[in-house]
C-alpha cells in the first residue's frame, strides 16, 4: 500500500527565515498523524505544503501520489481541509456555506444538496440549516468547517488546529467525529497544541521546533522512551533540594515544582523515600504525558 | 518560479468565483438595483437638465445628450473599480474567503480571475438598468446604443484590473481611498466626460488621451450613443483593449505575489 503522504529533505524557506528545514516523514493509509510544536515550530508551513496552497522551496513531497507542484488541482480535489482560520462565508447560511463549496469541486447540483444536509446532520447543525454563519457559536462555526471540510468524501483531511479556542463538549464532539471519519477509512493530518488531544487521538505523531521533527513515534512511545512512566513531583524548597541531591535522586526543577523521572516499579520506592526523608510539603505522583515529552523536547522557554 | 510578467494559468473554474459572487449580488438585488437606477437620475436631472438649461447645447449637441454617454462610461468605471479594490478587499482579507477558495481545486489565479470577471459583469449590470431611463428620456440613440451593454464588459475589465492592482499592493483598505479620490475622482471630471477634453489646454489633452483610460471608454460610448462612429473609434478600442488585457494579468500575478508565499 503506497503512503498518503511523503516528505524528504522538505524544506521552506520565507526570505532568510527557515521555517521547515529539511523534514521527512511519512503518513500511511488509514492513520491519524499529529504534528506537534511550540508556535513557529513549522507546522502550518509544513501543512500548506501538503494543501499545496505554499510551494516548497526544496525536497520532494508526495501527496496522495502526486506531486503539489505538478498536480494541486488533482490533489486539492481529494483533500478536506479545516485550517487554523475561521473563514467561512459569512454572505451565506450553513446551508449554503455547504452548497456553495461543494460547487468548486465540480460537484453536481443534486448530490451537493444532499450531501451539505448530511454533513450538517453529521455536525449535529441541522437546526442551524439556514441560519447565517455569524450567529453561530464558536464551537458551531468550527463543526461547520469541519463539515465544509468533507464535502469531497476527502480522501485524505488535513486539520490545522481543529479545536482552538473551543470548550471541553465541542471537543469532545469533534474528537467523536474524527474517530468516525477514520474508523470509516479516513487519513487525518492534524496539528495542535493541545497534547492530551494528540494523546488521545494520534496513531503516530510527530514533535518539531524550529522547523526540524525532533522525535517520531506513537504516543505511548515517545511518552516511554522520553518521560519514564511515572513522574514523582515534588514542591520545591532549599531543603527538599539539599535532601534529594544527598539521596543522589536525578531530579529537573521546573518552576515551583520539582520534577523526577521514574519507572512504574521505581516510582513508589522513590516516593516513599522523599516522602520519608525530605519531607516536602506537597509530594504528587502521576502517570508520565505527552506533556512532559514535549516539554522536555522543545523546552520551557515561552514562544512567540 | 512565476513572476510578475508572466502569463498566468486560468482554467474554467474562474467562471465558480464569479458564480459565487453573482449568487450574493442576486441575493441582495434589493439594495444593489436601485442605485444605479437613481444616479443615471441624479445624473439626468442635476446636470443634464440644471446646468443644460444655461449650457443648452456643446457642439450642435443637446447638453444632456452630450452627458448621457458620460454617465454611463463613469458607472462602468465606477462599479468595476470599486468591486475590485473594496470589494475584493473585504472578501481576501476580513472574509479570507481566496483562502478558502484556494484550498479546493481553484487556484489563486483562477481566483482572482473570477473576481475581474465579476466586476466587469457589475459593469454590465449597471449599463443594462441605466440605459432604458436614458432612453426614456431619448437621451440616447437607440440601436446602436445598445452596443454600450458589450462595451460595459470591456470598459469594466479594464477597470477591474486596475483596481485589483491597486489592491494587490494595498497595506490595509484605508489605502485605497488614495486611488478612489486622487484618480478616480479626477478621471470623472477630466476625461471629457462634462466638457469636451477641447478645451483643456493642449498638453491637458494628451495627458488625457494618453492615460486616462475613461477618456477612451467615454469617447467610444459618445460615439454609441449619439449614433455619431468615427473610424478613431479603432484607435479608443485597441487603447483600452491592451490596458486591459495588461493589468488584469499583471494584477494576476500581483496577487498571487501577495498570497501565496
Amino acid at each position: 500500500m503506497p503512503d498518503i503522504i511523503e516528505a524528504q529533505d522538505l524544506k521552506k524557506d520565507y526570505g532568510s527565515t527557515v521555517a521547515v528545514d529539511g523534514i521527512q516523514f511519512t503518513v500511511r493509509k488509514g492513520e491519524i498523524f499529529g504534528f506537534l510544536g511550540p508556535n513557529g515550530a513549522g507546522k502550518t508551513t509544513t501543512m500548506k505544503m501538503i494543501t499545496c496552497v505554499s510551494p516548497r522551496t526544496s525536497g520532494t513531497l508526495r501527496v496522495l501520489g502526486m506531486d503539489p507542484d505538478r498536480s494541486p488541482a488533482e490533489i486539492k480535489q481529494r483533500l478536506g481541509v479545516v485550517p487554523q482560520e475561521t473563514n467561512l462565508d459569512p454572505d451565506f447560511t450553513c446551508f449554503g456555506n455547504l452548497y456553495y463549496y461543494s460547487r468548486y469541486f465540480d460537484i453536481p447540483k443534486d448530490l451537493a444538496e444532499k450531501r451539505a444536509d448530511e454533513l450538517l446532520e453529521f455536525v449535529q447543525l441541522r437546526e442551524k440549516r439556514d441560519v447565517a454563519v455569524e450567529k453561530l457559536s464558536g464551537g458551531m462555526k468550527r463543526r461547520l468547517i469541519l463539515a465544509r471540510a468533507l464535502v469531497n468524501t476527502p480522501d485524505l483531511l488535513i486539520l490545522d488546529e481543529p479545536t482552538i479556542g473551543l470548550d471541553p463538549q465541542a471537543r469532545h464532539l469533534i474528537w467523536e467525529k474524527l474517530r468516525n471519519l477514520q474508523a470509516q477509512g479516513n487519513t487525518i493530518v492534524m496539528s495542535t497544541h493541545y497534547l492530551d488531544e494528540a494523546e488521545r487521538l494520534c496513531d503516530r505523531l510527530v514533535i518539531m521546533d524550529n522547523g526540524k521533527i525532533l522525535v517520531e513515534g506513537t504516543p505511548a512511545e515517545l511518552v516511554r522512551q522520553h518521560a519514564g512512566h511515572e513522574i514523582v513531583e515534588v514542591e520545591t524548597s532549599d531543603d527538599v533540594i539539599a535532601c534529594l541531591t544527598e539521596l543522589k535522586v536525578t531530579f529537573e526543577q521546573t518552576g515551583d515544582m520539582i520534577q523526577i523521572t521514574a519507572t512504574t516499579d521505581s516510582a513508589r520506592e522513590i516516593a516513599c523515600n522523599v516522602l520519608d526523608r525530605c519531607k516536602p510539603k506537597r509530594m504528587i505522583t502521576r502517570p508520565a504525558t505527552l506533556e512532559d515529552v514535549f516539554l522536555k523536547l522543545t523546552g520551557r522557554t515561552l514562544r512567540e | 518560479m512565476p513572476h510578475i510578467f508572466s502569463i498566468p494559468r486560468i482554467t474554467r473554474r474562474a467562471w465558480k468565483v464569479w458564480y459565487r459572487n453573482m449568487v450574493v449580488f442576486v441575493r441582495t438585488w434589493q439594495v444593489n438595483f436601485f442605485p444605479p437606477l437613481i444616479e443615471a437620475l441624479l445624473y439626468l436631472f442635476a446636470i443634464g437638465i440644471g446646468i443644460g438649461t444655461y449650457v443648452k447645447e456643446i457642439d450642435g449637441i443637446p447638453y444632456v445628450n452630450f452627458i448621457a454617454p458620460a454617465i454611463l462610461a463613469i458607472a462602468v468605471m465606477n462599479s468595476a473599480f470599486f468591486e475590485c479594490t473594496y470589494g475584493s478587499y473585504v472578501r481576501m482579507y476580513y472574509q479570507k474567503s481566496f483562502d478558502a477558495m484556494i484550498a479546493t481545486p481553484l487556484s489563486i489565479e483562477d481566483v482572482i480571475a473570477g473576481e475581474l470577471l465579476w466586476g466587469a459583469t457589475r459593469s454590465v449590470i449597471y449599463v443594462v438598468i441605466m440605459l432604458p431611463v436614458l432612453a426614456a428620456f431619448g437621451v440616447v440613440s437607440l440601436p446602436l446604443a445598445l452596443l454600450a451593454i458589450p462595451l460595459g464588459f470591456i470598459g469594466g475589465l479594464m477597470f477591474a484590473g486596475i483596481a485589483m492592482c491597486f489592491t494587490s499592493i494595498s497595506p490595509g483598505i484605508d489605502t485605497l481611498n488614495y486611488p478612489a479620490f486622487l484618480f478616480i475622482t479626477p478621471m470623472a471630471l477630466f476625461s471629457g466626460t462634462f466638457f469636451p477634453l477641447t478645451l483643456m489646454p493642449a498638453f491637458l489633452q494628451y495627458i488625457a488621451q494618453a492615460l486616462l483610460p475613461l477618456t477612451h471608454l467615454v469617447a467610444i460610448m459618445r460615439m454609441l450613443t449619439l449614433d455619431a462612429v468615427s473610424w478613431t473609434i479603432v484607435l479608443n478600442f485597441a487603447w483600452i483593449a491592451i490596458v486591459a488585457t495588461i493589468f488584469c494579468l499583471l494584477s494576476i500575478n500581483l496577487m498571487r505575489r501577495r498570497l501565496i508565499v
